[in-house]
């Protein structure tokens, strides 16, 4: 069995009356794909913006690498290694592409004013450094857009922003990486060709853990290796795929019941 | 990665320069209305023709690849317009206006073109530089130098003040405490006597290690007006802090300014801290506006309240604005245009607010990228992968 990497306990999130995750325990193994389903409004994006920091728990821990994630600021969960993409495209679009890739390699950047203003031939070798992490990193996607790093975000098509989305959420080498409805708002063939190219990331990343929140089952069972199912901000099931598409309780979550 | 220069290509930038001093030259000489109405009528017919022949765009390229030899030739279109003004007052004065606003103009560019922290009171922090001037040359010995450092410290250390509200805000309301800010400001120099009420202070002339700017240079029988000298300071002042917000811009932190303007959501998710960008360029960009303001208070010898209202900010933010926002030589050229034309054109003067606005309005509608819109960010112009 493979070692706990991220565990929470007893995870909830309230807005007002609304309770969107409700005592949620579940745990992500190092080195899995794990996928994350469940009907609209069941608490996959809340669970995401909970672990990254962006909503404050109104209760229970997280535990990564012996910290508790609940208490910590986004900034600190993403230096810790936990990065994410969004359902709803967040690129900064008048910026060029290698910018937003930059965006998501802040970390291992150096912020000093003195190094940006003054030290320009040092900078000049990170930035020919960055640049060539970058190309190699977007070549994994796409040949052709990596031949367009410097143009901006904006003129490229939907399949390549979600691409340019997902470098930058793996470009600073994360162990936990959080893809949230990659496939929205692309086709079947896009969507196939984008895991495809996750997957090979993977492999030159080992011990990369992914959750990934997905609607199209039939990429959940091609890519996922375990996964666990919400409704109601609670866990109504988890395993294989196949176990959990044979679920009774997952079939009443979304169809209803007859 | 060595490149090859074709040094034909600098061309086109050293040429169109020429033609920009040479309508400088021009237009500060003319005399009557007619003439400079019909010379501005004239540099709009150009430029667009210009523009329809693609010349604009082969400047634009050619400065872009050449940007040693660019900068040196606005350098010294600024030197030759001295040159041939040299013993006339009025526009040398222009002129080291012209260049000091510009450097509070690239502070205003930092804080809402690359942070978007909008600033309503950029007035109010040059006036904050002229009056520490003001106040230290009649009160201490400081050197002149520190005495303009001191101003820009003092209008960034001021600014902190505003900081936590600015940072708690958003948008109109960040707007809105800018804008109280100028206006508590100015009736705070109205009503403090210490500062000269209403009627301001006087201030003596810059002196630089031994060097007195307050006393035009002679050659034989040729006598340089002294805002020569004030040319020279207010030009290498624009010049460093020019440089100094290019390379900003073209850094790590000139991305997290721009990030943070775009989008702060996807800013927390990967590390970069929104507030420390914000107070950043906020600081730099008062410091920038005290540091002017220092000097032109000691150039014009005199600082009253009225100088420093809400109406200026405004014609500081439009000046952002009309360039281009985040694009520095945008600016360079709006000021030029909206601080000289106008003194020139005199039956302007009293609309000069509503013009202004009206251009804004025009710009914002039909060309929101300015009249030199921002290119996408080139960290070292001429590099190539």
């Amino acid at each position: 069995m493979n070692q706990v990497l991220l565990a929470c306990d007893g995870l909830s999130m309230r807005f007002g009356g609304l309770v969107a995750l409700n005592a949620l325990s579940l745990s992500v193994n190092e080195g899995e794909i794990l996928g994350l389903i469940g009907p609209n409004g069941s608490g996959k994006t809340t669970f995401f913006n909970v672990i990254t920091g962006i909503y404050q728990a109104s209760a229970g821990r997280v535990d990564y690498r012996g910290q508790d994630l609940a208490r910590l600021s986004a900034q600190e969960i993403y230096r810790a290694g936990v990065t994410r993409t969004f359902q709803r495209s967040r690129l900064c679009l008048p910026l060029s592409i290698f910018d937003n890739l930059m965006i998501g390699n802040h970390r291992r950047l150096n912020h000093g004013l003195w190094f940006n203003l003054m030290r320009r031939r040092e900078f000049r070798r990170q930035f020919e450094q960055q640049y060539v992490q970058a190309q190699g990193l977007v070549r994994t996607f796409s040949q052709s857009l990596s031949e367009r790093l410097f143009e901006p975000a904006a003129s490229v098509n939907m399949i390549d922003r979600r691409r340019i989305e997902i470098c930058r959420a793996l470009i600073s080498q994360p162990t936990l990486l959080l893809l949230d409805e990659p496939s929205a708002g692309m086709t079947h063939e896009e969507t196939r060709e984008l895991m495809d190219d996750i997957l090979i990331v993977r492999e030159h990343m080992p011990g990369l853990s992914i959750v990934i929140i997905e609607h199209e089952m039939n990429v959940i069972e091609r890519i996922t290796e375990r996964c666990i199912v919400l409704n109601f901000g609670q866990k109504i099931c988890e395993g294989p795929y196949a176990k959990i598409a044979a679920d009774p309780q997952v079939q009443e979550a979304y169809l209803g019941t007859a | 990665m060595k490149r090859l220069i074709d040094p034909a290509s600098a061309f086109p930038a050293l040429i169109s320069m020429a033609g920009v001093t040479l309508f400088t030259l021009l237009f500060l000489h003319a005399e009557s209305q007619e003439a400079v109405l019909g010379l501005t009528l004239g540099a709009a017919i150009a430029l667009l023709l210009l523009a329809r022949f693609g010349w604009n765009a082969r400047a634009a390229a050619s400065f872009a690849g050449h940007s040693g030899a660019g900068n040196a030739s606005v350098i010294i279109g600024v030197l030759v317009v001295v040159a041939v003004f040299y013993d006339q007052h009025f526009p040398l004065l222009m002129l080291a206006s012209v260049l000091l606003y510009i450097v509070v103009c690239l502070g205003l560019n930092l804080q809402f073109g690359y942070a978007g922290v909008v600033n309503f009171a950029g007035a109010a922090f040059f006036g904050i530089g002229c009056y520490t001037a003001a106040v230290l040359t009649e009160h201490s010995a400081l050197p002149h130098l520190l005495v303009v450092v001191a101003g820009g410290v003092m209008a960034a250390g001021i600014g902190s003040l505003l900081i936590l509200p600015v940072l708690r805000t958003y948008g109109h309301y960040a707007a809105l405490i800018t804008i109280a800010f100028g206006i508590l400001f100015r009736v705070f120099l109205e009503v403090n006597d210490a500062l000269g009420g209403p009627q301001g202070m006087k201030l003596p002339g810059m002196e630089i290690f031994g060097w007195k700017l307050n006393d035009g240079l002679t050659f034989g029988d040729i006598e340089v007006s002294f805002y020569a000298n004030y040319v020279l300071v207010a030009l290498a002042m624009a010049a460093v802090a020019f440089m100094l917000v290019r390379r900003l811009e073209r850094s790590w932190i000139g991305l997290n300014l721009d990030a943070v303007r775009l989008d702060e959501t996807a800013c927390a998710a990967f590390g970069i801290d929104v507030a420390r960008w914000k107070i950043t360029a906020f600081t730099l960009g008062n410091f920038l506006a005290g540091l002017a303001g220092a000097v032109y208070a000691m150039m014009t010898g005199f600082v009253a309240p009225n100088s420093f209202t809400f109406g200026d900010s405004l014609i500081l933010v439009s000046i952002v604005i009309l360039g281009g926002i985040g694009n520095p030589w945008g600016l360079t050229v709006a000021t030029a245009i909206v601080l000289i034309l106008p003194e020139k054109l005199q039956f302007i003067q009293e609309y000069r607010l509503l013009l202004y606005a009206g251009l804004v309005i025009l710009i914002l509608l039909f060309r929101p990228g300015g009249l030199m819109p921002r290119q996408v960010r080139n960290y070292f112009p001429g590099w190539k992968p």
